[in-house]
């Protein structure tokens, strides 16, 4: 009964979908105010069946309902309870009905919080969310459904893939998620915007907490999961280039630069036609970025299973969404008006060139991306690797610091060279002496990883420069929560450089007792012992580590060689212990037939401050957004009490 | 802003959606072959796996009959899955050679008692330099080698009950 209560829920919001499609559209083209005032309602509605929808499939995989197709091929009853509960998005079709659930909850919001916008606008908004909602719903009741029952039910499943057994998936997805698809509200806004041409500052500060609300999710979902990756994947690296992590941070990016860019439009009422364009892209690199990865056309030597009926569906989607959003572009932003002028050197310059190369980078990765798709249709096989990113990536963003050190620092309309130089004094200053005593200390280390530090050091002081004789308690949080996030690029910056620079590694075929060392570690493997947890066995390695005098402190590291038996599988647990200055990273692998045990140690300095520092960015959005919205409540009721 | 420069996003978005099209409605392959492909086997020698099984050299592969080059090991699965296909491929006639891949004698040995022994020879790559050399990137593949020792095609993953008389159509047309 669940999974068809389920189904009816899905077929329910897919319904109240197209009902909210034709109210919008129709109340708007023939100026009914009964079928538009009915907009919101319907959104609201479509929000709760989602989520219904979403909840009963949820409960399938918590009990384990092995008469459930979905359920039968990823779960299984003896895994743990978290996993059941994560599993049920562990998989495509949960994880695309996640998805919509997401995105019909994103329009429930519009429709209960907006306040500001104006009401065609509003209705023309929600008619885009609906229009997008209704052809994911399409996708999952024709191609996807997760409801598919099984006849005769399955004894037990066939088990989770045990890289996902891990706590990361139960909140990885979810936010990243929460993140793809809360832009959607902003493309939303834009077609909405240009269906009506109010584009404007009333519009830009509409749309601004909703930017920051996703891209908040989004900055906390890449950083999960780059820590995910980190201790799961047991390869010691933080970011591979892979084409599913870059189809996380290229909304990033181009979400990042609209957050930029609506302040110049919300402020000074100029950039509109940018400002539409990036709220488009960004939402239409969600897509691209989870559905082409999905569906196996973006990848991947090892992306053996590719359904193409499915990958042919969402090709059409996208076609109609982004293809539809672009000619809308094309078509209107001609006869949106121009907004404001301003000098080069300005605040508003400042956002300009912090969106060019925010977009420059965004075009890097995306060619790095879709470059082997390119260079197969020319008859040639290849695959883009980390170099490629780096090298031609790694300048740009350096360069992007750079700005964002001076950037905060600009008046708007027009500033002077000779005021931005003595503000400047104490960051240069500092940046250039980090930058030659690191290679004093540490010469044969690359210019990225010196001038990295360099900056990470300037920025760290620059970020705090805008606090500067003001009142601290009387500054807008929203001015803290930008000093914050650009504080936090530099801790995440210098992590990322000392990472890079200073990593120690080894490989150690390793005997009993004997001690090895890495950077200043002196690490000894004890033994190896057998542990079981509920749906796995392991080799455990005891292995202690010191540095200092050799009778100092012992850290005692466990990794983990784990075999799960449904689906039957191997996997590497890590074993990391953090320290103040940075982490020791173990990972135990076979015996050899004189009985050593493969054991790969890293010594990673300041690697931490890599994930610290996104989180210290998300706590700059958040300050952001609960700032921005504060103001404009309190703008809303001066205007009230000002009609009274 | 000139009037036509709005129309660019949308035209490089339909290029992309037009390769995207291609590639899911071409027949084009989704996995990575092996460069080598149409060139002569690099030189190798390896010394044999197990007991009273020779070890396998190129000059082994150039034999004036075409040859079937499997690339296995004892630890891999989906190598259990194809060892009966393979035995169908030697009841057909093909004549089969081995790289095992950083293994040891006694588990080949196990491996081949419990799942048949297709082989001719099996040769030892602990190091997996071979199994670079010829461009194989995993276990199974299993290369067709023509009679004057050059790969004539690959196949990578293990060979399903329909890939039996695909396998023996290329080791023909390698002649």
């Amino acid at each position: 009964m669940i999974a068809e209560a389920g189904l009816a829920a899905l077929w329910l919001a897919a319904a109240m979908a197209l009902m909210q499609l034709a109210m919008a559209a129709l109340g708007l083209r023939l100026k009914q105010d009964e079928l538009v005032s009915a907009v919101r309602p319907a959104a609201i509605v479509q929000g709760a069946l989602a989520v219904l929808s979403f909840g009963l499939l949820v409960t399938l995989f918590l009990r384990s309902d092995m008469s459930v197709l979905l359920v039968a091929q990823n779960s299984h009853s003896a895994k743990p309870l978290l996993y059941k509960f994560a599993g049920a998005w562990g998989n495509h079709e949960g994880s695309m009905l996640l998805w919509v659930t997401v995105l019909a909850l994103a329009g429930a919001a519009i429709a209960l919080l907006e306040k500001k916008l104006d009401r065609a606008t509003l209705t023309a908004t929600l008619g885009a969310q609906a229009f997008i909602a209704l052809g994911f719903y399409a996708f999952l009741l024709v191609a996807s459904s997760p409801f598919t029952r099984l006849d005769p039910p399955a004894l037990d499943g066939l088990g989770l893939n045990p890289l996902l057994q891990d706590p990361g998936l139960a909140f990885h997805p979810p936010t990243l998620y929460f993140g793809y698809v809360g832009l959607s509200i902003a493309f939303s806004f834009a077609v909405g915007a240009m269906v009506t041409r109010e584009v404007g500052p009333v519009f830009a500060r509409a749309m601004r907490p909703w930017v920051l609300a996703a891209w908040v999710f989004l900055t906390i979902g890449i950083t999960a999961g780059s820590y995910w990756a980190y201790y799961e994947l047991g390869w010691g690296g933080w970011w591979f280039w892979d084409p599913v992590e870059n189809a996380s941070l290229m909304p990033w990016l181009a979400a990042t630069a609209l957050l930029h860019s609506v302040n110049v439009l919300a402020a000074r009422d100029g950039l509109r036609a940018w400002t539409l364009m990036l709220a488009v892209v960004a939402f239409s690199m969600s897509m691209v970025g989870t559905f082409l990865v999905r569906s196996g056309i973006l990848t991947s030597v090892h992306a053996f299973a590719v359904d193409p009926t499915r990958g042919s569906f969402i090709l059409v989607l996208l076609a109609i969404y982004i293809g539809g959003a672009l000619a809308l572009y094309g078509a209107r932003v001609g006869r949106v008006k121009a907004g404001q002028g301003f000098d080069l050197l300005s605040r508003e310059g400042g956002l300009v060139l912090n969106n060019l190369l925010l977009s420059v980078i965004l075009g890097i990765v995306l060619i790095g991306t879709l470059y082997p798709i390119v260079a197969q249709a020319m008859g040639e096989q290849l695959s883009v690797g980390p170099p490629f990113f780096n090298k031609a990536a790694g300048p740009i963003a350096l360069l992007l610091v750079a700005a964002m050190a001076v950037g905060p620092l600009l008046n708007w309309r027009r500033d002077h060279v000779s005021a931005l130089l003595g503000k400047l004094t104490v960051p240069l200053t500092l940046s250039v002496l980090v930058m030659a005593g690191t290679f004093a200390a540490a010469p044969g280390t690359g210019w990225m990883e010196i001038v990295g530090l360099g900056l990470a050091a300037g920025l760290a002081v620059a970020s705090f420069a805008p606090l500067w004789k003001r009142k601290l308690l009387r500054t807008p949080l929203f001015t803290w929560g930008m000093v914050i996030a650009h504080f936090g690029v530099a801790v995440s910056l210098a992590g990322m450089a000392a990472d890079s620079a200073f990593t120690s590694e080894r490989l150690v075929a390793a005997r009993y007792g004997q001690p090895y060392y890495v950077g200043p570690w002196r690490v000894v493997l004890n033994g190896v012992a057998p542990v079981v947890g509920s749906n796995w066995s392991a080799v455990e390695g005891r292995v202690t580590a010191s540095r200092g005098p050799v009778d100092g402190p012992m850290i005692l590291l466990r990794p983990q060689r784990r075999f799960y038996s449904s689906p039957p599988t191997d996997t590497a647990e890590a074993s990391i212990a953090t320290r103040i200055d940075g982490q020791l990273y173990a990972v135990l692998g076979a015996q050899d037939a004189q009985g050593r045990w493969q054991l790969r140690l890293w010594w990673k300095p300041f690697v931490t401050l890599i994930w610290f520092g996104g989180g210290l960015i998300a706590l700059g959005g958040a300050l952001s957004l609960i700032g921005r919205v504060k103001r404009e409540r309190r703008n809303v009721m001066r205007r009230e009490e000002a009609e009274l | 802003m000139k009037r036509w420069t709005l129309w660019v996003p949308l035209v490089v978005f339909l290029v992309v959606v037009a390769l995207a099209a291609w590639r899911l409605t071409g027949t084009s392959e989704m996995v990575v072959k092996s460069a080598l492909v149409g060139k002569p086997l690099p030189e190798f020698t390896l010394p044999a796996m197990v007991e009273g099984k020779p070890g396998l050299s190129r000059a082994d592969m150039a034999t004036g009959k075409p040859r079937l080059l499997n690339v296995f090991a004892s630890w891999c699965v989906p190598c259990i899955a194809e060892a009966p296909q393979l035995m169908k491929l030697k009841a057909a006639g093909a004549e089969i050679d081995a790289v095992a891949i950083k293994d040891s004698p006694e588990a080949v040995k196990a491996f081949l008692s419990r799942h048949g022994d297709p082989y001719a020879r099996i040769g030892d790559d602990r190091d997996r330099l071979v199994q670079i050399g010829i461009g194989s990137s995993g276990v199974p593949e299993t290369f067709v080698i023509d009679s004057r020792g050059r790969i004539a095609s690959q196949h990578i993953g293990d060979i399903r009950a329909e890939d039996v008389p695909k396998l023996l159509k290329a080791l023909e047309e390698a002649e």
